[in-house]
């Protein structure tokens, strides 16, 4: 049934290395549209350096990477900008611009990509931060005077921003206390529904990966070592895996029930 | 009226779309036809909200039609989370805004001189605890700064200060030609670097150099909350990273600033048997004749007072640095600036003290 969806990521053959570390080797991967696709793996697996293959802040060895049929590693500039309008990007802390106020992080993108006038810009950049659920008297801080969790959800604001057909999360939840890291779940899930986006989602929290994520791949041994959803999981032989899914915490979690 | 709405409304196009709809904002009874609609973002939802809600302010009606799930959906979450319209600040331009800004202003320039001279009295307070227990003094972390801050500033202060030389002999050889009184040249060289010119300049290329360093190191660590996991272990910040620093400056700047009278006097001497022919030998003569040693003293007494304004205000900014790389960068460009401030301010105030004193 799910071969049937429309790809509109398709990884094929990817190679990173860094000097004589190799990441990644021969690693295919299909995201289909709509869904939400959460990547996981052990420490130095590479999660967060496939995202930053995918989204090209970072040239891989070989492979392939196609976004939207788009061969993002041959296209112009021109249709790879094209394309980059059509993602957004949440980074783990945000990285919102240190000298800007929230509202005006979330301007940013609109600034530049598109000609809005001033008062539609401030009233949409309003909207994604209210939609974020963040208090209007937050709008007008520095990034400094918020907390981890509200500048991880006005991150995810300028994600955004312009409205994204995908969006890529490195680890939504890290560092959230359990009650925010599943609203932050609840609200990518409402958002991922009401929009219609396809969410990336790189994490280590098994509570995100049963709450919302349609579907699961596992990296080791430097490729996608198995894709499929939490039941699949469930019965994978690899040591890993194994471990990953039937441990003390996945039963905290409720894997499996 | 009624008025079909495009098939694309999308956050691209959402100013040419409301310039389209200006006859149906204005008027009283206007339904929307969404029927035609392929593509609709939240951009273009809030858009269709905004709109009405402006007819609705105005008393009017507006309806939704032809409208799929997905997009009543979309329009309905968007419409509960348009925020709340907060009452508008209000432009601060008159005349007594101005005033409270400047007396805000003055009041908070007020407390941060108390705080900076509260820290200096804490740092007193630490290095006379150093006094009855010696061996708590980080040596090799003294040594390293004064490393830092004297023998790698040798070259920088040699060439300034051979420079300056060479400016006032040049300068004073225009002028003092036309009298025929060439030979005062060395009076002149003599006095206004070894007594003024000499350690004023050091000391402002060192709050250059290590006073914006200071800031940056203790800033940085401070953003990093390397500053909070040292008070977790009982280590104290100000023992640590303020008194070595501090110390290594009092003790280098007076050499510094020998070295610094050395170059100019060299300098000037050059300059002048060049440009006079007033050879080295006599140069040297009517400096032993004229010149008195107290010029040379009272410069290097004003070395250790600009050493501690420098060593202070540098580390004093470094703590007061917050979360942000922002901060990091103002805070730093303030402490050069208020340390060559405050070193011109004791100059002056040394200046006075000394025309009193006969000196």
């Amino acid at each position: 049934m799910q071969d049937a969806r429309e790809i509109i990521i398709q990884v094929r053959g990817l190679r990173n290395q860094f000097g004589d570390h190799v990441v990644h080797d021969g690693l295919d991967l299909d995201v289909f549209r709509g869904e939400v696709l959460g990547v996981v793996g052990g420490s130095g697996t590479g999660k967060s350096v496939l995202l930053r293959a995918i989204v090209g802040l970072l040239r891989p060895q070989a492979g392939s990477i196609a976004v939207f049929g788009t061969d993002m590693l041959n296209a112009s500039d021109q249709a790879r900008q094209k394309i980059e309008q059509r993602w957004g990007v949440m980074f783990q802390d945000g990285a919102l611009f240190s000298s800007l106020t929230v509202r005006e992080n979330v301007e940013v993108p609109m600034r530049e990509q598109t000609d809005l006038s001033p008062q539609t810009r401030r009233a949409l950049a309003e909207l994604k931060l209210s939609m974020v659920g963040l208090p209007p008297n937050a709008f007008d801080k520095y990034p400094s005077e918020l907390s981890g969790g509200m500048r991880k959800r006005a991150g995810l604001a300028r994600a955004l921003a312009l409205d994204p057909e995908i969006v890529f999360l490195d680890e939504p939840t890290a560092g959230l206390d359990p009650i925010g890291a599943a609203a932050f779940d609840a609200l990518i899930k409402k958002l991922q529904t009401t929009l219609g986006l396809t969410v990336f989602m790189v994490t280590h929290d098994l509570d995100s990966l049963h709450a919302i994520c349609d579907r699961i791949a596992v990296l080791a041994e430097k490729r996608v070592f198995v894709t499929g959803t939490m039941t699949d999981m469930l019965d994978v032989d690899h040591p890993w895996v194994h471990e990953y899914f039937h441990g003390p915490r996945a039963r905290a979690a409720g894997v499996g029930n | 009226m009624k008025v079909t709405l495009p098939d694309r409304i999308v956050v691209a196009k959402v100013d040419e779309i409301r310039a389209q709809l200006v006859t149906a904002e204005a008027s009283l009874d206007v339904t929307f036809d969404l029927s035609s609609i392929q593509a609709l973002d939240t951009a273009g939802a809030w858009l269709i909200i905004d709109v009405q809600n402006k007819i609705h302010d105005r008393g009017g009606r507006c309806d939704i039609e032809g409208a799929s799930t997905v997009h009543t959906d979309l329009i309905d979450v968007v419409r509960n989370n348009i925020p709340v319209k907060e009452q508008a600040q209000k432009p601060r331009h008159g005349f007594f805004d101005w005033l409270e800004s400047v007396g805000e202003a003055t009041w908070l320039g007020g407390q941060s001189l108390i705080e900076i001279l509260g820290f200096l009295g804490t740092v007193v307070a630490r290095f006379a605890g150093l006094l009855i227990h010696p061996g708590r003094l980080r040596f090799t972390s003294l040594v390293h700064h004064m490393q830092e801050i004297g023998l790698n500033a040798v070259p920088i202060v040699s060439l300034m200060a051979f420079l300056i030389g060479v400016v006032m002999a040049f300068q004073g050889a225009v002028q003092l030609r036309q009298f025929g009184a060439e030979v005062f040249v060395v009076d002149l060289i003599a006095i206004s670097i070894l007594r003024e010119l000499g350690i004023l300049l050091t000391a402002i290329i060192v709050a250059g150099r290590s006073g914006a360093a200071f800031t940056a190191a203790i800033g940085s660590m401070k953003m990093r909350e390397e500053i909070d996991a040292m008070q977790t272990l009982g280590l104290d910040p100000i023992e640590v990273l303020v008194l070595p620093r501090v110390l290594g400056l009092v003790i280098m700047l007076p050499l510094l600033g020998f070295v610094a009278d050395v170059m100019g006097l060299f300098g000037g001497a050059v300059m002048a048997w060049i440009e006079l022919g007033v050879s080295p030998g006599m140069f040297q003569t009517r400096l032993y004749d004229s010149v008195d040693v107290w010029h040379y003293a009272v410069g290097l007494i004003k070395a250790p007072f600009f050493a501690v304004i420098i060593g202070i205000v540098g580390s004093y900014e470094g703590l007061k640095v917050g979360g942000d790389a922002e901060s990091l960068g103002r805070l730093t460009s303030t402490s050069v600036v208020l340390s060559i401030f405050l070193v011109i301010v004791a100059d002056a105030l040394f200046s006075i003290f000394f025309a009193v004193v006969g000196v």
